[in-house]
């Protein structure tokens, strides 16, 4: 290359401090809310302060988390996913309901709900394409659309309105053991689904931001144009985002079937909120482009921190989703204020 | 850059890149109709033309964007159609968009790296990516002191820079710019030409979008002008002075027109302030008789950049 004279650098851009570096970073608003909410709890209502609840809470966030988690890697990928909460129904029933049907091994039934909702999330990803419609419509026509057949489905099969019991069906305690065990860890009962849920977040945080395909699902939710001309399959990357929403689903569904033993049809509608909420919480932004996994799962967190403290602290818990709409907007300013501080 | 060097083996007589009779229509428009260029490496081919001539429309084309709707496009000889920019960029076409093709909220060095991410394993290099770009930038001049910083924050000039260094990084044969001096200043366009000569003399072939003949006329070896979506010329620099450049852009006639009416507006004259109300300025130039001559896109006169 022929040379190009280095110019000197430029003396107005001082080097950023560590501490707006870590400031900067999308997470920290989640963290600073988590902090509030357990010192609040912490304060007002003694049983939040015994180890042995500490499951509990984690249990109750973990149910949210495995989702938010998937949810906030589509965010950051630009779109949204208003079926999810009924997604996780619709693994549920189809895997109860094709063993039960049939009289197959539950194993097969598992397998068939995995296929199921890879398949749900992949049409979802396949129609956004397809019309070029934003996903906000495209998924909350699945969403109406899983509801109803969660509903006649069900009714067609059992008569009712929750799915037959498994129990007498070969594999049921293995695949109970698989996504509906607890172990004692010490004073405190872990449900395997927080495990899930950790593993879940440390994959996914991995993919984003250590991977080629996390590069890709940025800069697809930053600017599809652009990362189209620069050679991202954007269409392959959003498909596979909504078959991640798919699989988590999926991971949630099977774990509420061996763990309830049976479904309710109308299960899941409106958590599809919780999950979007979560996220956002969590840092990412309604425009895509930004965000991150663990704040996602900071604010699954927060969550199941909200809802046992409302009831541990003896309050009416009529007031949960009150709650949750003022930490929503609370959370969105700091997270406002925090980058605006840190890149100022 | 081993990559540049490998090209110029390659580098014969033969264009690296035919167009012949491309056309291509949007809906009802025709934006590109009968076009006919040829590139060859270790020449900067520039493509000149007004506002809305079909400059952008070429290079999508070139680029993989847009698919041609008319006549052959040749790749080293080869009929090419190509169905997405991965498809252009691995036959070595790498391209600088106008609107330069960069995610706002992403770090410069994941942004240089995109679609060409290194990995070690499974995972990002992501020391070797840091590194590479901040050496890649420091030739262009630039200095981007933390390279974690969102593209989004830096300055029009400093996004330029690093759309073109990762193009000329990335590419092996064909190197687009479209518009690249457009929304510089004197020095950082100076480096940009800099630049494309740097990329001529490692035998690439430059395909450089411009609307100043003064930039194109410093370093183009072939000049093609576009006129509402036809080449209006296409002629090699021996057979041009910058005067007849200047004056084929603006369309001759045209301009003498222009300075002729300019040559009323007085540039030395101070106006005394005034307030003025909504609608108050006339349109400039609009006199009774010219009113119905005024084509749309025909308005290179009254162009006030
Ligand atoms: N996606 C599109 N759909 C319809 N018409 C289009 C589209 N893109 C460009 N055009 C039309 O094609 C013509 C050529 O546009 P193009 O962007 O190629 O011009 P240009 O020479 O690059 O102009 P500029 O100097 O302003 O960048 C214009 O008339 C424009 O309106
Ligand atoms: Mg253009």
């Amino acid at each position: 290359m022929a040379t190009v004279t280095a110019t000197p650098a430029d003396d107005r851009v001082g080097t950023r401090s560590t501490l707006s570096t870590v400031l900067a970073r999308p997470e920290v608003g989640a963290l600073i809310g988590a902090i509030a909410v357990a010192t609040l709890f912490l304060a007002v209502a003694p049983a939040f302060r015994s180890v042995g609840n500490i499951g509990t809470i984690l249990y109750g966030s973990s149910t949210i988390g495995i989702m938010a988690v998937a949810v906030a890697m589509l965010m950051i990928g630009g779109e949204f996913d208003l079926s999810a909460g009924v997604a996780v129904t619709t693994s549920g029933l189809a895997a109860a309901h094709t063993a039960w049907w049939f009289g197959l091994n539950v194993w097969a039934g598992v397998f068939i709900a995995l296929l199921i909702s890879l398949a749900i999330g992949a049409f979802n990803g396949f129609l956004l394409h397809k019309t070029g419609l934003p996903s906000f419509l495209v998924t909350l026509g699945t969403f109406f659309v899983l509801q109803g057949v969660n509903l006649a489905m069900t009714r067609l099969i059992t008569g009712g309105v929750s799915s037959n019991s498994l129990r007498d069906l070969d594999g049921f305690d293995s695949a109970k053991a698989v996504f509906a065990a607890d172990f004692s860890l010490g004073p405190v009962n872990v449900k395997i689904p927080v495990v899930y849920w950790v593993v879940f977040t440390v994959i996914a945080a991995v993919l984003l931001l250590r991977s080629r395909y996390g590069n890709w699902i940025f800069a697809v939710g930053g600017d599809s144009a652009a990362a189209r001309a620069v050679g991202v399959p954007v269409v392959a990357t959003k498909i596979a985002l909504f078959m991640g929403v798919g699989l988590a689903a999926w991971l949630l569904g099977m774990h509420l079937l061996f763990q309830f033993n049976n479904l309710q049809s109308g299960q899941g509608i409106g958590n599809e909120f919780i999950y979007i909420i979560a996220a956002v919480i969590g840092g990412c932004l309604l425009t895509g482009g930004y965000g991150s996994v663990v704040g996602a799962s900071v604010g699954a967190l927060i969550f199941g921190m909200t809802q046992l403290g409302i009831t541990y602290a003896g309050w009416n818990p009529d007031w949960f989703r009150t709650f949750l709409g003022v930490m929503l907007i609370a959370s969105v300013l700091v997270n406002m204020f925090v980058k605006r501080k840190a890149e100022g | 850059m081993a990559a540049l060097e490998d090209t110029r083996v390659e580098s014969t007589d033969r264009p690296v890149l035919e167009l012949e009779d491309i056309g291509k229509s949007y809906g009802n428009v025709n934006a590109l109709r009968g076009v006919n260029i040829s590139v060859r490496q270790g020449e900067v081919t520039c493509v000149l033309g007004d506002n809305g001539a079909g400059k952008s429309t070429l290079i999508k084309i070139i680029a993989g964007l847009h698919e041609y709707t008319e006549g052959t496009m040749k790749v080293g000889g080869v009929i090419r159609q190509f169905n997405s920019p991965r498809a252009a960029q691995s036959l070595g076409i790498a391209t600088v968009y106008q609107d330069l093709a960069l995610a706002p909220l992403m770090a410069v060095w994941r942004n240089f790296f995109l679609g060409n991410e290194v990995r070690k394993g499974p995972f990002l290099d992501i020391e070797t990516m840091k590194r590479v770009a901040g050496e890649e930038l420091t030739k262009m001049g630039i200095v981007i002191p933390d390279l974690d910083r969102p593209v989004g924050s830096l300055s029009g000039g400093q996004r330029q820079c690093i759309a073109i260094a990762r193009a000329i990084y990335f590419g092996a044969k064909v190197v687009i710019l479209d518009e690249p001096t457009a929304a510089l200043g004197v020095k950082q366009s100076g480096v940009v030409l800099k630049y494309i000569v740097a990329a001529r003399d490692a035998g690439l072939g430059v395909i450089f979008i411009t609307h100043n003949p003064h930039h194109a006329y410093l370093v183009g070896n072939h000049f093609v002008i576009l006129k509402l979506g036809r080449v209006a010329l296409d002629a090699h620099r021996d057979e041009l002075t910058l005067e007849q450049l200047t004056g084929e852009m603006a369309g001759g006639q045209e301009l003498d027109e222009l300075s002729h009416e300019l040559s009323a507006a007085d540039p030395g004259k101070v106006a005394p302030a005034h307030e003025v109300a909504h609608g108050g300025v006339p349109a400039p130039g609009l006199g009774d008789d010219e009113r119905d001559g005024a084509e749309p896109g025909d308005d290179a006169p009254r162009r006030t950049e």
